[in-house]
């Protein structure tokens, strides 16, 4: 009996077949309880994933953005500083562009903090270079011994330093999401082993009988399979509800907080979840299926 | 050792030659050589723990020879697979002592779960299926379940799991150990239809008298199991 004929089985009603395996018994309880535990924990390992998807997108996005040169210098000075500055940026390999932030674009950047009317040309604001990257990247360390020499003024503001390890974090964390659901499906397949085993060890008279009146192995399988597939996507999906709705009821926030907080889906994401159920059916499918098999083969 | 040119037909149904069993060093019975025709009737008697049952489990493939070969419907029992022995299985019914129910389905479930198994047509099985719980004498008692029904009503019900199917053969482990004498006639009438209808029967049984009330209805051979091997029993029944 191919793959698809024992799984099309499933689904399908079978009248007396459906009921030869007794309905009872703490397996029926420990099979749903499993996969319900299991797809409630997926759902948040399944979150975390997505929520550490998106902030190490964020991150690479701003990582794309420009690195900024400022040039803090007495006020006869910023304008050879802020000159020879550029010239240097200009000629350093990894720099694709250099620009210098003109008196509009610096008080709109000042504007949340002071206003739209902050009289920018009375205060001794720091001079602005935008400088953005190539996708090889600058010798920091390099470019700044240089700045040093021919503007001493010229600070470079490397914030893509510190947020790389970030970004590299947060991808981890997204793959630790998965390897998560990876454990999870595995312990959800050992112990509907174990409860498949312990339905096949409780039902031997069931087989006897069955094979008595001539029923084939994969008849007698398929019972066992069909009882333990649907158990399991039942349980899961419960579990699976259950999850999304403790997801759904977290505090939501925006900013910077998005992080400790922002453990969820987004839109499209939310449609994620409902696999589980799906995968979990299919781990109990394969897994009763083996132990049938290995039963039945040990039995005859 | 039966001589078994003597019967009928050469269509035989079930053949044991130099056929033996062992539960490790203890042989029960060695060297069997026997072949049951198409539509004849046996009886298989002895002394309790000589091997009858473990005889009549290798005649429908529940237990392999330890030497020797045993063959149903010419196929040799060490040649067949699961799946084979499966198949040969929905053409023998069988008739345990204990007779051997799922207790959780009715009794007309577990009648018809050999139908299901057979994946047989469910509407043309319908209406043999409560035929022959009427033959059997148990309409009334369809929706019980078995641990509900007395040992005769059980017999009838398993006697009617083992012959819906129409199988080639009929195999009764002590089908009247249960019941009074009554009862035990109404089985043997059932098992003698059967055999009439050309149905291949064989019966193993303590019960000489159940023994000899048959053989003034039907022309039976009656083999027993002595001395480890089996014998065709004579005029002492």
């Amino acid at each position: 009996m191919s793959v698809f004929a024992d799984l099309f089985s499933v689904f399908r009603t079978g009248g007396q077949s459906d009921r030869v395996v007794p309905p009872t018994g703490y397996t029926a309880t420990l099979t749903l309880f499993t996969s319900g535990a299991m797809a409630f924990l997926a759902v948040f390992a399944l979150a975390l994933s997505m929520a550490s998807g998106r902030l190490a997108d964020r991150w690479g996005e701003e990582l794309a953005k420009s690195v900024t040169v400022r040039i803090s210098a007495p006020l006869e000075q910023v304008e050879r500083q802020t000159k020879a500055t550029v010239r240097v940026l200009e000629t350093t390999a990894g720099i694709a562009t250099v620009r210098v932030l003109n008196t509009a674009e610096q008080q709109a950047l000042l504007a949340p903090w002071f206003g739209p009317d902050v009289p920018i040309d009375d205060l001794p604001i720091p001079k602005l270079i935008e400088v953005i990257e190539t996708d090889e990247g600058f010798d920091a360390a390099g470019l700044r011994l240089r700045l040093q020499a021919e503007a001493p003024g010229a600070v470079l503001d490397d914030h893509t330093r510190w947020r790389k390890p970030l970004t590299v974090a947060a991808g981890r964390l997204r793959a630790l999401g998965w390897v998560s659901i990876a454990i999870i499906g595995g312990a959800t397949a050992a112990m509907i082993t174990l409860a498949a085993n312990a339905a096949l060890a409780a039902n031997l008279q069931v087989i006897r009988v069955l094979r008595l009146i001539g029923a084939t192995d994969g008849y007698i399988a398929r019972a066992f399979v069909r009882r333990f597939t649907l158990r399991a996507l039942g349980g899961a999906l419960i579990g699976t509800i259950i999850g999304m709705g403790a997801i759904l009821m977290l505090p939501q926030a925006t900013g910077d907080r998005i992080f400790l907080t922002g453990l969820g889906f987004q839109q499209a994401q939310w449609f994620m979840p409902l696999i589980i159920p799906v995968l979990a059916g299919a781990v109990a499918f394969f897994a009763t299926r083996a132990a049938a098999r290995r039963t039945l083969g040990r039995l005859s | 050792m039966p001589d078994s040119n003597r019967w009928q037909g050469t269509n035989r149904v079930i053949q044991l030659r130099e056929a033996g069993y062992s539960y490790g060093e203890r042989a029960l019975f060695r060297g069997v050589d026997l072949e049951m025709a198409s539509g004849s009737f046996h009886f298989l008697t002895g002394p309790s723990g000589v091997g009858k049952s473990t005889f009549l489990k290798l005649c429908y493939g529940d237990l392999r020879p330890t030497e020797g070969d045993v063959t149903l419907f010419g196929s040799s029992l060490h040649d067949m697979d699961r799946d084979d022995l499966a198949a040969a299985r929905r053409k023998i019914g069988v008739v345990h002592q204990d007779c051997q129910f799922l207790d959780h389905l009715s009794v007309e479930e577990n009648i018809g779960l050999t139908l299901a198994v057979a994946e047989q047509d469910q509407l043309k099985s319908q209406a043999n299926l409560k035929e022959l719980i009427a033959w059997v004498g148990l309409a009334h008692r369809a929706n019980a379940l078995p641990p509900e029904l007395s040992g005769g009503e059980r017999q009838r019900a398993a006697l009617a799991r083992a012959v819906i199917m129409s199988p080639d053969i009929i195999l009764a482990d002590e089908p009247t150990g249960n019941v009074d004498w009554e009862m035990s006639q109404k089985l043997l009438t059932l098992l003698v239809e059967l055999n009439r209808m050309g149905k291949t029967v064989l019966v193993v049984t303590h019960d000489l008298q159940l023994i000899r009330a048959a053989k003034s209805q039907v022309q039976a051979r009656v083999l027993r199991i002595s001395d480890r091997q089996l014998q065709l029993a004579g005029a002492d029944l």
